[in-house]
C-alpha cells in the first residue's frame, strides 16, 4: 500500500451546504412549527399608547370567552418573574436602569409594551379574547427623538433617570484640543443614523413546557444564543439552570434581533408555569415591528480637524443614542464599546474624543442590528473623509490614501486603545478601485454631467471589530458574561465524528463550514462530520452567535479540539506502531513512523482502537474525544473597501444603484461561496438603510411604519448584482487565521451608497440629506438648492 | 359555524369542517400539519406562504380555506417527487440560494410560477417576478442565479 497524495483541502472549498435539503423540502422545524400534546396558545395585549399610566385593566370578559384558559397581567407576574435584566453594564457611565418588567406595571413606555396575556385552546380564540380586555389608560406626554428626550423639560420615562439619560460614556485619546487649535481645515456635520427594524423573516416565537412534577422547563425559542437565554431565564424565573433546557431549533435569521432576553418569551414561560401545560406564543409581523428590538437611532454631531493636504488630525463628536423605553439585554454596549472604540477606523488619526449619551425614549427598545455600532462609526468617519476631500479639493480616494494605516501583520495600536490584529487597507482599496475602474468612472462622470446626467461614485474603506472577544475584556467593559466558546469533538468507533458546539448559527451555514474545519484538521471526509448546535441540554456552553463571532471564536475552539484529538491519536499510533511518539508523522489523516509511510494507522483505525480500548498504552483513557474552551487573546479586525456607483434622475430624485463592488478581507475563507453569500446579504441590508429603510414614529410615539407594507426592506427588483472580491490577510492570533464576515457588508455599504449619492449631487451643491435617500428627499434637496441659487 | 371543505394537498384529499375565517395558510400548517409553508408577515407582503393552488402560485395568507374548497394544493413538501428534488430545489441548493431558509419555500414556489409563465426569464425578469417575495439574508443575488440555473436545466430537459 502506498500513501497517496492528500486530497485537496476541503477548507477553502465552496461545497454545498448540508443545511439546505431540509430547508428546501419544508422538513426543517422552526419554533412555530413545533406541536406538543396538550399545547395551548398565548396572545399578548400590547400598549396602544407610547406613554401612559394604567389606571385599570378589566380582563373579566376575556377570561369568560370561548376557549380561554387564563388571562394574566402584571399583578399575576409579581411573584413569578423578576424584571428583565440588562446584561451589558458599561462601567463609568452613571448607568441608570429603569425597571423593565415583562408585563408592564402601572406605566407603559412604548407602543408595544406588554400589558396582558391570554391563553386559549387555539390561537384564533386567544386573539379574539384580546379584543375583550379593557385597559383604562391615562395618557402621558411622549418623546421619541433621542436628542429631544435629553433636553430639559422632556417627558420623563423612569424615576431613576430624571433627565432620560440612561448612561453617559466617553472615549478620548490623543490631544483633541490641540488638534482643533492647530487645524487648517475643520469640517462638521450632523448625521442621523435613522432607526431601523431588523426584519428577520421569521417572526419571534416561544414554546414553553413547564412540568410541575419535576420543576423542569423546556423552552423552544427563536434565539441566536440559547445558553444566554437559559442563564437569563433562570435569573428571571428562579428555575435553576440545571432544570432549564433551551432549544433553538431552526432559526429564521436574526441580525441581532434574536439576542435579547424578551418579555414575550418570559410571559410564555410564566403561562406554562401557571397552567402546567405547554404554551406557544408566536408574534405576528406587526407585533414584531413593535415588540422585537430595533437598531441604530443615533443623532451624531461630528467635527474633524485636518491639514490642508488632507491629513486628519482629530475627530470629535457627541452622540445621542436612542435606547427605547427600556435597556435591552446588550443595548448599552452597542453605541459605546462597539461604536466609540472604532472611531478612528482604518486611519492614523492621532486624537479622538466622543461623548455618547444613551437616552430613554418612548419607542421600542434598541439592540444590536447587523454591524451593531460599527456601521454608525464607519458612516460617520467615511462621510467626514468625503467632507475633508471637499474642503481640501482632493479626490476622496486620495484623502483616504493619505490617512490609511500602512499594512501590518501582527498588531497595530490605535488611539482608542485597541490593538488591531492585521490589516492591508491600501491593498483592499487598490483592488476595489482597479476592479471598478475608478479613473474611468470619474471620466465617465464628467462626460455625463455635460449631458445632464448625474452619476455618483462613493467609496468607503472600513475596519471592524469582531470575534468578540477576550473574556477579560468583556468583564472590563461590563458585559455580564464571558465571550469564549467551547466545542466537543467526538469520534465514534466507526470513524464518524460528532461535533457539539455552544454557538448557535441561524442561517450562516456553520453546520457546513465547521464540518469543513474538522474534516480538514482530522483528515476525515466532510460528510463523516455532523455538527450539532442549538440545544443547551446536549451542547457545551457557548455565548451565542452575534458580532461575527461564531467562526472566529467557535471555529477556533473547534480547531483546538481537533488538535487535542490528534495529540492523543498520535500517542496511540506510537503505541500501535511500536515507535517513539517523536518519530510519528501525520499527514492526510494517517499516522506513520517517519520515513515509513507505507505502514500507517488511519485516524479511523485509531478511533476504533481507542473506542474498543483493547490495547491502549499504560494510563491512557479510552475513547477519542476532546473538549476545548477557547477564550480569544484578542478581537479580530476584518476590513475592506467598497465602491458604489449611482445615477440620479434630477427631475424625480430617483436613485439608481448601477454598480456595487465589495472587497472584503476576513482572512482565509473556509467556504468562499458562503462568504460571498454573507457579503451579498450584508451589503443589501446596508443599501436598505441608505435608500429605503426607516422606522418612523410620530410625535405621539405611534409607529407609522408598523408593518411590512410600510417599512421598506429591499426587494429583488431594486438591486444590481453585487460584485464580490476579497483579499486574504490572516489574523495572527487565530488558530485558523480567520476573522469573521457576517457583518462586514452592512458596515461598509450604507456610507458607500450615501457618498455616491452626494457625489452625484455635487453640481447641485447639496451638503446633506437625511437617510433614507428616498426620491422625495433627493428631489427636495435639489429643489432647495435650485431655489437658493 | 363551520364549513365543510375538501382540499387536496400534495395529492391527499382532506375533508374537514373549518371556521369560515380560517386562512388557507393556517389550514395547511395547523389542520394538514404541513409546516413547510411559512408565515412571515400579516399584510401579504413577504410571500413566505406562497403555495400552488391548482398549479398557480398564491399567497396562502390571502386566501381562506373555504375559498380553496375543491382545489388541488401543492406545498413545498409536495414539490420533490420520489425523493428526487425538483429542479428548482436542486438549483437553490447548488447556487447557495438560501441562508436561513425561512423565505425559501415561498420563494421556490414563486419561482415555479415564474418559470411556468416565462420559460427562460432574464435576470431582470426574475428580479421583477420575485419582487413579491422577501428575503433578508441573500440579497436575492443567488436566488436569481438559482432560477436561471433551474430554467436552464428545464430547457435542457425539454
Amino acid at each position: 500500500m502506498t500513501v497517496t497524495a492528500a486530497p485537496s483541502r476541503v477548507f477553502g472549498s465552496g461545497i454545498r451546504r448540508r443545511e439546505d435539503p431540509r430547508l428546501l423540502t419544508g422538513t426543517a422545524r422552526y419554533t412555530d412549527d413545533m406541536v406538543l400534546p396538550g399545547m395551548v396558545h398565548a396572545a399578548i395585549l400590547r400598549s396602544t399608547h407610547a406613554h401612559a399610566r394604567i389606571r385599570r385593566i378589566d380582563t373579566s370578559r376575556a377570561a369568560a370567552a370561548p376557549g380561554v384558559l387564563a388571562v394574566f397581567t402584571a399583578a399575576d407576574a409579581e411573584n413569578v418573574l423578576k424584571p428583565v435584566p440588562c446584561l451589558w453594564l458599561v462601567p463609568d457611565t452613571n448607568l441608570k436602569i429603569g425597571t423593565y418588567r415583562a408585563l408592564a406595571k402601572d406605566v407603559v413606555r412604548y407602543v408595544g409594551d406588554a400589558v396582558a396575556v391570554v391563553v386559549a385552546e387555539s390561537p384564533y380564540q386567544a386573539h379574539d379574547a384580546l379584543d375583550l380586555i379593557a385597559v383604562d389608560y391615562e395618557r402621558l406626554p411622549a418623546v421619541v427623538d433621542p436628542k429631544k428626550a435629553a433636553e430639559p423639560g422632556a417627558p420623563q420615562l423612569h424615576d431613576v433617570a430624571p433627565d432620560n439619560i440612561a448612561f453617559h460614556w466617553t472615549v478620548a485619546g490623543g490631544d483633541i484640543d490641540a488638534a482643533f487649535a492647530s487645524a487648517e481645515v475643520v469640517v462638521r456635520d450632523r448625521i442621523v443614523q435613522q432607526r431601523l427594524i431588523p426584519t428577520a423573516m421569521e417572526p419571534r416565537s416561544a414554546l414553553a413546557h413547564f412540568v410541575p412534577a419535576t420543576g423542569e422547563l423546556t423552552l423552544w425559542n427563536t434565539t441566536q444564543n440559547p445558553h444566554i437565554v437559559r442563564f437569563a431565564t433562570s435569573v428571571v424565573t428562579g428555575i435553576p439552570e440545571d432544570r432549564l433546557r433551551v432549544i433553538a431549533p431552526e432559526v429564521g435569521g436574526g441580525f441581532g434581533s434574536k439576542i435579547a432576553q424578551y418579555p414575550g418569551d418570559l410571559i410564555t414561560v410564566m403561562c406554562s408555569m401557571k397552567l402546567g401545560r405547554p404554551v406557544k406564543w408566536t408574534e405576528s409581523r406587526s407585533e414584531n415591528y413593535q415588540a422585537t428590538t430595533h437598531g441604530r437611532d443615533h443623532v451624531q454631531d461630528v467635527e474633524v480637524a485636518a491639514t490642508r493636504d488632507g491629513r486628519v488630525t482629530g475627530l470629535r463628536c457627541t452622540v445621542w443614542a436612542g435606547m427605547g423605553g427600556y435597556l435591552s439585554t446588550a443595548a448599552p454596549g452597542i453605541p459605546t464599546i462597539l461604536h466609540g472604540l472604532m472611531l478612528s477606523g482604518p486611519y492614523r488619526i492621532p486624537a479622538v474624543k466622543e461623548d455618547v449619551f444613551g437616552v430613554y425614549t418612548n419607542t421600542t427598545p434598541v439592540e444590536a442590528y447587523r454591524g451593531a455600532g460599527r456601521p454608525e462609526a464607519t458612516f460617520m468617519l467615511e462621510r467626514m473623509m468625503d467632507k475633508v476631500a471637499q474642503a481640501t479639493g482632493l479626490d476622496p480616494v486620495e484623502v483616504r490614501r493619505r490617512n490609511l494605516i500602512p499594512p501590518f501583520e501582527n498588531g497595530h495600536d490605535v488611539v482608542t486603545g485597541l490593538k488591531y490584529d492585521s490589516g492591508n487597507y491600501e491593498g483592499a482599496l487598490a483592488k476595489a478601485l482597479t476592479h471598478v475602474d475608478y479613473d474611468g468612472l470619474r471620466a465617465e462622470q464628467q462626460e455625463a454631467r455635460k449631458r445632464g446626467r448625474y452619476i455618483g461614485i462613493g467609496v468607503a474603506t472600513y475596519v471592524e471589530i469582531c470575534g468578540l472577544g477576550p473574556s477579560q475584556v468583556a468583564g472590563a467593559v461590563g458585559f455580564q458574561g464571558g465571550l469564549w466558546e467551547s466545542a466537543i469533538v467526538r469520534f465514534h468507533p466507526s470513524g464518524k465524528v460528532n461535533v457539539f458546539i455552544g454557538a448557535s448559527p441561524h442561517g450562516q451555514g456553520e453546520e457546513t463550514t465547521f464540518a469543513q474545519i474538522v474534516a480538514d484538521e482530522l483528515g476525515v471526509g466532510v460528510n463523516d462530520v455532523k455538527v450539532i448546535h442549538g440545544d443547551t441540554e446536549n451542547t457545551p456552553m457557548g455565548w451565542g452567535t452575534y458580532g461575527s463571532r461564531t467562526t472566529a471564536v467557535g471555529g477556533a475552539a473547534l480547531a483546538v479540539a481537533t488538535r487535542k484529538i490528534k495529540e492523543k491519536a498520535k500517542l496511540l499510533a506510537s503505541h500501535l506502531l511500536e515507535a517513539a511518539v517523536e518519530d510519528i508523522d501525520y499527514a492526510g489523516g494517517r499516522f506513520f513512523v517517519r520515513g515509513v509511510p507505507d505502514t500507517y494507522k488511519t485516524i479511523q483505525d485509531i478511533a476504533l482502537l481507542a473506542n474498543v480500548a483493547w490495547n491502549l498504552p499504560q494510563g491512557m483513557e479510552p475513547g477519542l474525544e476532546a473538549t476545548s474552551f477557547y477564550d480569544p487573546p484578542n478581537f479580530t479586525y476584518p476590513f475592506g473597501a467598497h465602491v458604489a456607483v449611482v445615477e440620479i434622475d434630477a427631475e424625480t430624485g430617483h436613485v439608481q444603484l448601477t454598480r456595487y463592488v465589495a472587497v472584503d478581507d476576513c482572512g482565509p475563507q473556509i467556504n468562499p461561496v458562503i462568504v460571498e453569500g454573507q457579503v451579498h446579504g450584508g451589503v443589501v441590508q446596508g443599501i436598505g438603510q441608505a435608500l429605503w429603510e426607516q422606522a418612523v414614529y410620530d410625535d405621539n410615539g405611534q409607529l407609522l411604519t408598523g408593518s411590512l407594507a410600510d417599512y421598506a426592506i429591499p426587494r429583488a427588483d431594486v438591486l444590481p448584482d453585487i460584485e464580490v472580491l476579497s483579499t486574504v490577510t490572516p489574523s495572527p492570533h487565530h488558530p485558523l487565521g480567520v476573522k469573521g464576515i457576517g457583518e462586514a457588508g452592512t458596515i461598509a455599504s450604507t456610507c458607500a451608497v450615501y457618498n455616491a449619492v452626494m457625489d452625484a449631487l455635487t453640481p447641485f451643491r447639496v451638503q446633506s440629506i437625511q437617510m433614507p435617500l428616498t426620491p422625495e428627499r433627493v428631489w427636495r434637496a435639489i429643489q432647495d438648492q435650485r431655489k437658493g441659487a | 359555524m363551520k364549513l365543510p371543505v375538501t382540499i387536496t394537498v400534495n395529492g391527499r384529499a382532506l375533508a374537514r369542517d373549518v371556521e369560515p375565517r380560517l386562512l388557507l395558510v393556517h389550514f395547511l400548517r395547523d389542520v394538514a400539519g404541513l409546516t413547510g409553508t411559512k408565515i412571515g408577515c400579516d399584510t401579504s407582503q413577504c410571500g413566505a406562504c406562497t403555495v400552488l393552488v391548482d398549479g398557480i402560485a398564491v399567497k396562502s395568507c390571502t386566501c381562506l380555506a373555504a375559498q380553496a374548497d375543491g382545489s388541488d394544493i401543492t406545498t413545498i413538501e409536495g414539490l420533490a417527487t420520489d425523493g428526487q428534488l425538483h429542479a428548482l430545489q436542486d438549483a437553490f441548493w447548488n447556487t447557495h440560494g438560501l441562508q436561513c431558509g425561512f423565505c425559501t419555500p415561498g420563494m421556490v414556489l414563486a419561482a415555479h410560477e415564474l418559470l411556468r409563465t416565462t420559460g427562460t426569464p432574464t435576470p431582470e425578469q426574475i428580479r421583477h417576478g420575485l419582487e413579491g417575495n422577501m428575503c433578508r439574508c441573500t440579497g436575492y443575488q443567488n436566488i436569481v442565479r438559482a432560477v436561471q440555473h433551474a430554467a436552464a436545466a428545464a430547457g435542457g430537459a425539454r
